[in-house]
């Protein structure tokens, strides 16, 4: 049987609100901060997911985040159907950015997304092709 | 130094009303790319940026930030106010420049003030 998640937090990163984007990282961090998790450890599954919702939204058209907290570890799903990434080599390269001047004008896209998803996650599995769409699966250790 | 007393010490306007949580300040920074205000920000910082949108409260409330200073006199949107009280994140708005602002909170906390 697998195993249940303490908590489970599902949000639909919708394409056309740019301010809604971040909502389950926030409510991610809200329930840490309940556990009692170290604030280190919260701010770095905090800003990784929130940097994968962004793109998800910049780049993915929208999508999903799907976070599960259990006793030991978090796992993160941020999913989206958009255009993919071509090169992810190239893409995982801190300064490289493919967002529209208009999200750049809003202080994004800087090309620092992907680098701080891998600093701040213990596992990163990035499944991704060009007009396929993106999944960031990411997990942190709890403990 | 407390928030609240940066507050009373600065040309500031506290857009938020009160200081909605008060600590420590720890340090000061400045940037407007939110990503690297996420990674290098320290917890219960002042940052000071020209943006004014949603996100940046959401970037505040998710590195720990204690307050976010608007210089220049930059409008804030009614919604950005209401969103950071909501966070217990404190708005400061100034006529100052950036430049001057990081001087005059340079002094300010390192107890060399005029």
């Amino acid at each position: 049987m697998a195993e249940i998640s303490s908590m489970h937090i599902e949000c639909i990163i919708d394409k056309d609100d740019f301010n809604a984007a971040g909502e389950a990282s926030s409510k991610v961090k809200k329930s840490l901060n309940m556990l009692g998790i170290p604030p280190k450890t919260i701010k770095r599954i905090a800003v990784a997911m929130y940097e994968a919702e962004i793109n998800a939204f910049i780049h993915g058209g929208g999508g999903k985040a799907v976070a599960d907290i259990y006793p030991d570890r978090v796992e993160v799903l941020i999913s989206d159907e958009g255009k993919g990434i071509a090169d992810l080599d190239l893409a995982m390269q801190e300064g490289y950015s493919t967002a529209p001047e208009e999200v750049r004008m809003l202080g994004f896209g800087a090309g620092m997304g992907l680098p701080n998803i891998k600093r701040n996650s213990d596992e990163l599995d990035i499944d991704s092709a060009p007009g396929k769409g993106t999944r960031v699966k990411m997990k942190f250790k709890l403990s | 130094m407390k928030l609240s007393e940066a507050a009373a010490a600065l040309p500031v306007k506290v857009l938020t009303g009160d200081c909605v949580r008060d600590p420590e300040i720890s340090t000061v920074y400045t940037c407007d790319l939110l990503s690297r205000v996420m990674s290098m920000s320290e917890k219960d910082c002042i940052w000071i940026t020209v943006l004014t949108h949603l996100n940046v409260v959401a970037v505040a409330q998710l590195a720990d930030i204690a307050c976010i200073v608007i210089p220049e006199d930059i409008p804030v949107p009614e919604s950005t106010i209401e969103k950071a009280k909501e966070e217990q994140i404190s708005i400061f708005s100034t006529s100052l420049p950036t430049y001057e602002l990081c001087w005059r909170l340079h002094d300010l906390m390192s107890g060399t003030e005029a």
